[in-house]
């Protein structure tokens, strides 16, 4: 009996990986198929096999159309998983992702709404209204969005349609967390001291406070994923603590509610994958750690949590289980435990009654793929296994998340247009089980807005032990290319390089301790600057080339074509400005000499004088698809008697030009330089000082001073938000506020856009200056766009 | 009589060139060596016919280099305008250097064909006016060639002395042959008035910079002004002939009369921004189109009127008849540095084609026939050339050949690349008697007429009627270049001393005077170092003789850009007149 059943398990997860490797559509009779294909390329299996006689191959889920109420890369996560299993598939977006690509990977799509998500992925009737169109029997909620929403799911259930989540009474129950805590109270499972109440008022809360103690944790009471969560280190700072979670739980939840916590200062974030069926059956697929975080974003994950020892694993994920139980879940869920370091003990955290974002680690040490158990214990299926069958986890995996954030400026979100995206070769097919794999959302010429959450991808490799998942990590990362808006995937780097990472040193506060050396500024490696200024030279003739040919002039042919800028008889030096890395990073005044078309000097980048760079050689990509605007090519050359070469692609920004470079070492740097813009009008002049400008595009959704006000030096001024973060704008100087026109609470605002003047008292004195500022501002603005 | 002439350096190579003609060089042809290319344009390839490893080599490298390091340093000294201060002061302003300026209007990392660097070398005495005070060249600019022009302010305030004139209209006539887009990039106090009968009354005199811009215009061919600094008087014309102008703010002015001669004629007292500025003009007056606001800006600025001339922009826009792909010569450009004798030897012109032309191959003409004179066709980048190259002395048949051959070229509008290298006709009662004159002048004809481009490179002497049949520059080639070996003039030094010295001994002679030795060995000496200074190419690049001095190891890139430039402008029917027969 046990041997049989251990053969069915080791039979399910290689056909999961076959069926995607030979890329067929997957119905019951092709699942079967894929499945005696892996036992005739492995005689061990098909031996167990026959011996056991009993398998049967797992069958279609009974799902006739799903719709994914979902977008970026959990809904093509999803819709993979869906396609392989044979199922059609129903994709939902709103007007800012017509061209996503979970659109395109699905089999139909409806649009929902327009890009706000509370107009479109939030709004549960235009969901339903879609599935019904399309005649969708099953949703699959993904992550975020609806996917806690327990009046969509009893919606879905009303409607006929399965909801591919919990039931909504388990949803609700672990939603709110102050009675999630409750409920595990009673059920064993013990929890952080905190408040839960429904008493609201702040007196109330702050006598909770003093009595939970400080340092706190204000968290919304619908939250998750860092929205709306504060730490307040003393009363005094609770007032803004409350006032600010507040604040973002309602925009993000439409829930005011707000709980407190006592804050452990060296916790590990350590969670337990569960899954249920509706027949009883319940398993945790072991445990993850989550603990390296920043602001309450996990930043990277891995499986199984490592450092505990085997009981402790063993209690974590029957504790898991019993809370499973305790709600009668069903479907897949995540109890999240803080794990006191100093101390050893765990406490219930919550449970996250979706698919979580990281689970991709759990695939890769249980074999299985997640969304197929979804799948089908939505359409009642039992769990194909049991907790004994399911073993221990194979190997270790890691998990790093790729947001669309800038590290340099505070990690703030950005958008952008993907002009890059490149991922190891190994992780190019989407494959639950792989080694390595890269679930993301976004693909090149995609524009990332700023509507929604800022993570484009997650990167997931998988080894023998933790050591060799890392190292795999690290080359997985290593070979990812990314440009086109900034990512954290240069941190991402550091941190999975860091020697206190792979020393286990882990808790949440981790990134924040090692802050100064995972920031540090890298300096450019002298080799580099040269190959880099080399490169721009080269790819900006070859752009000029393309753009005269793609204007029907003359072809690039000739001596007038060639990218040989030597003069006669005298040196031809251009200074070439440059700036490494993005927002503030190290500047180089350098300058190329062209000795001919594949021989330069570069001088300023090495105090020893003048590199020669020799033997530049430029193979060009052919960009019949990419936009004109860019120039991507492989480029090589000899420096120093050593040759070094790199993927380069040069495009153009609004308001600047950047130069990425991959180099075949693994290197990978950003070197980007101002366009200047001017504006011809007679009136236009240099924009007054004290200028405060949109560092990002979005929402302003407070403005916290009056015109005329004066303000100090750091004093804020709005808040903005963007990608579901606040972000509040300080002044630059002190002095007196000049308001922009059309300023206001809920005014969409663009990257750069100029909404105020702080006007210094000496420029007041003098008048004129600064009087007409924001209108020539915004002259000059006019004509740069 | 000029082509009767010959040098001493004539006659004796002439004997020399004549004998290696018939024997020693077609041996070295025939000897083969180099492989023969099947891709691209007829022809076999030419053997590598010089010893880059041997003594004669070096000798002849290490001469060049000499020539060549000189150069160099003059160049530099060019560049260097009107020195650090005047350049110090001229960045103060918020201005770029002309040579800056002009990279920063062409297209990143593209060639710019600079021409007549050393204009007004050491012509003014005392007055330095390095590169004639104006920067003139021919440069790409998002893709399309133009012509630019580019005042000096540090030079004298970027006034115009008689060669900046005659530069200024050189690159306009380089312009409408080749019917280039102009760009002016004017910074000019207008003419040097101390010399003003030098540079306004005459017909090539400063008007002519006006009446081109009319014409050009007139012709379809774009006249583009940005004006970064002053256009004073009849400077003003610069942009206001212009199709397209453009001012920078605070930096550029417009005047006729500037605030002095307006408070003399009539006591207004007014600055030079109220009275001509970039506001005045785009806002009030129109004699400019474009307001930009630093000289970045108006370099942009042209870029993008130059970038939307579409079909209107003078010429075919293309980069003439330059293939797609070619092959590079078989053995390096490099080694014409070593390919000139130290001496008075004659040297072989085939190992300089084997440097020049595409994969080497040429595909000599009649080479049984008139040999010192070498014609035959191969390709520049791809753009096939006929070469028209001495190998010594011109006799009748080689002028007849050369002549049948630019026909040839004509009738098939195949571009000519001359290389001269020439003392002169033959002379002598036999060749007079066999009617060298007229065969010369068929020569000469079938130059003065081909309405093909033309390319002239001066690798060696060029001296008599053998400048005028290799297409000197009064023959008007499109382009024509100098190495920094080549010897110009109407004979050599020393055979004009000793021409000059036969006459003065006759005039002495007539007047019963003996004329001591002495004073006829310094007469003779006089005379050879006047012809010798005159005959430099400092001397020649200064007076605009040549449109400039190459390095030998550039001669391919050079005859490149200039033929693909001349190229532009179609080709068009060819007229012969009246040969002598």
């Amino acid at each position: 009996m046990r041997a049989t059943s251990r053969a069915a398990v080791v039979l399910w997860r290689c056909a999961l990986t076959r069926a995607h490797c030979c890329g067929l559509a997957v119905g019951p009779a092709a699942l079967s198929a894929s499945s005696s294909a892996t036992a005739a390329g492995q005689p061990q299996l098909r031996q167990r096999r026959a011996a056991s006689g009993a398998a049967s191959p797992p069958a279609r889920p009974a799902i006739t159309k799903l719709l994914v109420a979902n977008r970026g890369e959990i809904s093509c996560r999803v819709l993979a998983t869906a396609r392989r299993l044979g199922i059609p598939t129903v994709a939902v977006f709103s007007e800012a992702d017509r061209r996503a690509r979970h659109v395109a990977l699905a089999d139909e799509a409806y649009c929902i709404g327009p890009p706000p998500a509370a107009e479109s992925y939030l709004d549960a009737d235009a969901v339903l209204a879609a599935a019904a169109d399309a005649g969708a029997d099953a949703i699959h909620p993904g992550y975020g969005f609806l996917s806690e929403n327990a009046p969509f799911a009893e919606a879905c259930a009303s409607a006929g349609i399965r909801f591919v989540g919990p039931p909504p009474a388990a949803i609700r129950s672990m939603g709110d967390k102050s009675e999630a805590k409750g409920v595990m109270s009673e059920a064993g499972v013990p929890v952080v001291p905190g408040y839960h109440g429904e008493d609201q008022r702040p007196a109330r809360l702050a006598d909770e406070a003093a009595a939970v103690g400080f340092p706190l944790l204000v968290k919304a009471v619908a939250g998750g994923g860092g929205k709306g969560m504060k730490i307040a280190r003393s009363m005094s700072e609770l007032p803004a603590a409350l006032d600010s979670a507040r604040r973002e739980a309602l925009a993000s939840f439409g829930d005011g509610r707000l709980l407190l916590e006592r804050l452990i200062t060296r916790p590990r974030h350590v969670e337990v994958q569960v899954i249920a069926d509706a027949h009883g059956g319940a398993l945790y697929l072991f445990d993850r750690d989550c603990s390296v975080q920043r602001r309450h974003q996990k930043i990277i994950e891995e499986a199984p949590a490592p450092g505990l020892s085997q009981e402790l694993h063993a209690h974590l994920g029957e504790a898991a289980v019993r809370a499973a139980r305790a709600v009668g879940y069903v479907n897949a869920g995540t109890v999240e435990f803080i794990f006191d370091c100093d101390s050893g003990e765990y406490y219930f955290m919550e449970m996250n009654t979706r698919l979580q974002v990281e689970h991709p680690v759990t695939e890769a040490v249980t074999g299985l793929d997640l969304v197929e158990l979804q799948l089908r214990v939505a359409a009642g299926e039992k769990l194909p296994l049991s907790q004994q069958q399911l073993g221990a986890p194979r190997g270790h995996a890691f998990e790093a998340r790729l947001y669309a954030e800038s590290p340099a400026r505070g990690f703030l979100p950005c958008g952008g247009r993907v002009r890059r995206w490149r991922v190891p070769p190994a992780a190019a097919a989407f494959d639950p089980a792989a080694a390595l794999r890269v679930d993301s959302g976004v693909a090149e010429g995609d524009e990332v807005g700023t509507f929604y959450d800022p993570m484009v991808a997650k990167i997931v490799a998988r080894g023998e032990d933790r050591a060799a998942a890392l190292r795999a990590l690290r080359g997985a990362l290593a070979g990812t290319q990314v440009a086109g808006l900034p990512t954290n995937l240069g941190f991402l780097r550091r941190l999975a390089g860091h020697a206190a990472f792979e020393g286990l040193e882990l808790d949440t506060g981790f990134i924040e301790r090692h802050r100064s050396e995972l920031l540090a500024p890298e300096p450019v490696p002298l080799e580099l600057a040269a190959l880099a200024a080399v490169a721009r030279c080269k790819l900006q003739a070859a752009r000029a080339a393309a753009a005269t040919a793609a204007a029907g002039g003359a072809a690039a042919a000739g001596p007038w074509a060639m990218a040989d800028a030597k003069r006669l008889w005298l040196p031809h030096a251009r200074p070439l400005e440059m700036e490494a890395g993005e927002g503030g990073g190290e500047a180089a005044a350098l300058a190329v000499t062209y000795l001919s078309d594949s021989e330069f000097e570069v001088s300023g980048c090495s105090p020893a004088g003048p590199l020669r760079v020799s033997h530049v050689a430029l193979a060009l990509e052919p960009d019949a698809a990419s936009p004109p605007d860019q120039t991507a090519a492989r480029v090589s050359a000899q420096i120093a008697g050593r040759r070094v070469s790199a993927d380069a692609l040069l495009y153009s920004r609004p308001s600047e030009e950047v130069l990425a470079l991959w180099t075949a070492a693994g290197e990978a740097r950003e070197f980007r330089w101002p366009v200047a813009r001017w504006s011809k009008a007679a009136a236009a002049g240099a924009p007054a000082g004290g200028a405060v400008a949109t560092p990002m595009p979005g929402k302003l959704i407070k403005l916290l001073v009056e015109e005329g006000e004066a303000v100090s030096a750091g004093q804020p001024l709005l808040v903005l938000e963007s990608m579901k973060m606040e972000n509040t704008v300080a002044s630059p100087r002190a002095g007196r506020v000049r308001l922009g026109t059309g300023l206001h609470a809920g005014a969409q605002v663009e990257e750069g856009q100029v909404l105020l003047h702080v006007v210094a008292a000496e420029e007041e004195r003098r008048g004129g200056g600064a009087e007409g500022a924001p209108a020539q501002a915004a002259a000059a603005g006019a004509e740069a766009a | 009589m000029l082509g009767a002439m010959i040098p001493r350096l004539g006659a004796a190579a002439a004997g020399a060139a004549a004998r290696r003609g018939l024997s020693a060089l077609a041996a070295a042809a025939s000897a083969g060596g180099a492989p023969t290319s099947a891709a691209g344009a007829g022809g076999s390839a030419l053997p590598r016919s010089l010893d880059a490893g041997g003594d004669a080599y070096a000798r002849s490298a290490a001469a060049m280099d000499r020539l060549l390091s000189d150069m160099r340093a003059e160049a530099a000294r060019a560049a260097a305008g009107g020195g650090e201060a005047a350049a110090k002061r001229h960045r103060a302003r918020g201005k770029m250097l002309p040579r800056e300026r002009i990279d920063a209007l062409l297209d990143e990392g593209s060639p710019f064909l600079e021409l007549s660097p050393l204009a007004g070398h050491h012509m003014y005495g005392k007055e330095h006016v390095p590169s004639g005070g104006v920067v003139t060249g021919i440069g790409r600019v998002r893709g399309r060639l133009v012509a630019v022009v580019a005042n000096d302010a540090t030079v004298k305030g970027g006034t115009y002395f008689p060669i900046t004139v005659k530069k200024h209209l050189r690159l306009q006539e380089v312009a409408a042959a080749c019917r280039l887009p102009c760009v002016y990039l004017v910074d000019s106090g207008g003419a040097n008035l101390p010399r003003q009968a030098d540079v306004f009354p005459d017909r090539d005199h400063f008007g002519r910079i006006f009446f081109n811009q009319a014409r050009m215009s007139a012709e379809g061919i774009p006249q583009i002004a940005v004006v970064l600094g002053s256009c004073t008087a009849g400077g003003a014309y610069v942009p206001a002939m212009a199709d397209e102008a453009v001012i920078v703010r605070g930096n550029g002015t417009i005047f006729l009369g500037g605030p002095p001669l307006v408070k003399a004629a009539t006591g207004e007292e007014v600055s030079a921004e109220e009275l001509g500025g970039a506001l005045v003009h785009c806002t009030t007056s129109g004699v400019t189109d474009h307001l930009a606001q630093d000289e970045a800006h108006a370099l942009a600025i042209a870029r993008d009127i130059v970038g939307g001339l579409g079909g209107g922009g003078g010429g075919g826009g293309g980069y003439g008849g330059c293939g797609a792909r070619w092959d590079e010569p078989l053995y390096p450009t490099e080694e014409l540095g070593g390919i000139v004798p130290s001496g008075r030897q004659p040297w072989d012109v085939r190992a300089l084609l084997a440097r020049l032309l595409d994969g080497s191959r040429f595909e000599e003409f009649k080479s049984n026939y008139g040999k010192t004179l070498i014609t035959g066709f191969g390709s520049l980048y791809g753009m096939p050339v006929g070469v028209v190259a001495n190998d010594g002395v011109l006799f009748s048949e080689a002028a007849l050949k050369g002549a049948h051959f630019i026909e040839l070229c004509a009738q098939r509008r195949i571009p000519l690349l001359f290389l001269q290298n020439i003392t002169g006709f033959m002379v002598g009662k036999r060749y007079e008697a066999g009617g060298i004159a007229k065969d010369g002048a068929k020569m000469v004809r079938a130059v003065a007429n081909a309405a093909v481009p033309k390319v002239t490179v001066v690798v060696g002497g060029s001296f008599g009627a053998g400048n005028y049949s290799m297409c000197g520059r009064a023959y008007s080639p499109h382009f024509m270049f100098s190495w920094p070996n080549a010897r110009i003039g109407v004979m050599g030094g020393e055979q004009a001393a000793s021409v000059l010295a036969q006459v003065e001994e006759e005039k002495h002679a007539r007047a019963g005077k003996q004329w001591p030795a002495e004073e006829a060995a310094a007469f003779r000496a006089a005379i050879a170092a006047r012809y010798d200074e005159e005959g430099s190419p400092y001397y020649a690049s200064a007076r605009l003789w040549d449109d400039g001095v190459i390095d030998p190891a550039d001669t391919r890139r050079v005859v490149g850009l200039s033929l693909a430039a001349a190229l532009n402008a179609p080709i068009g029917d060819t007229k012969w007149g009246v040969f002598r027969m």
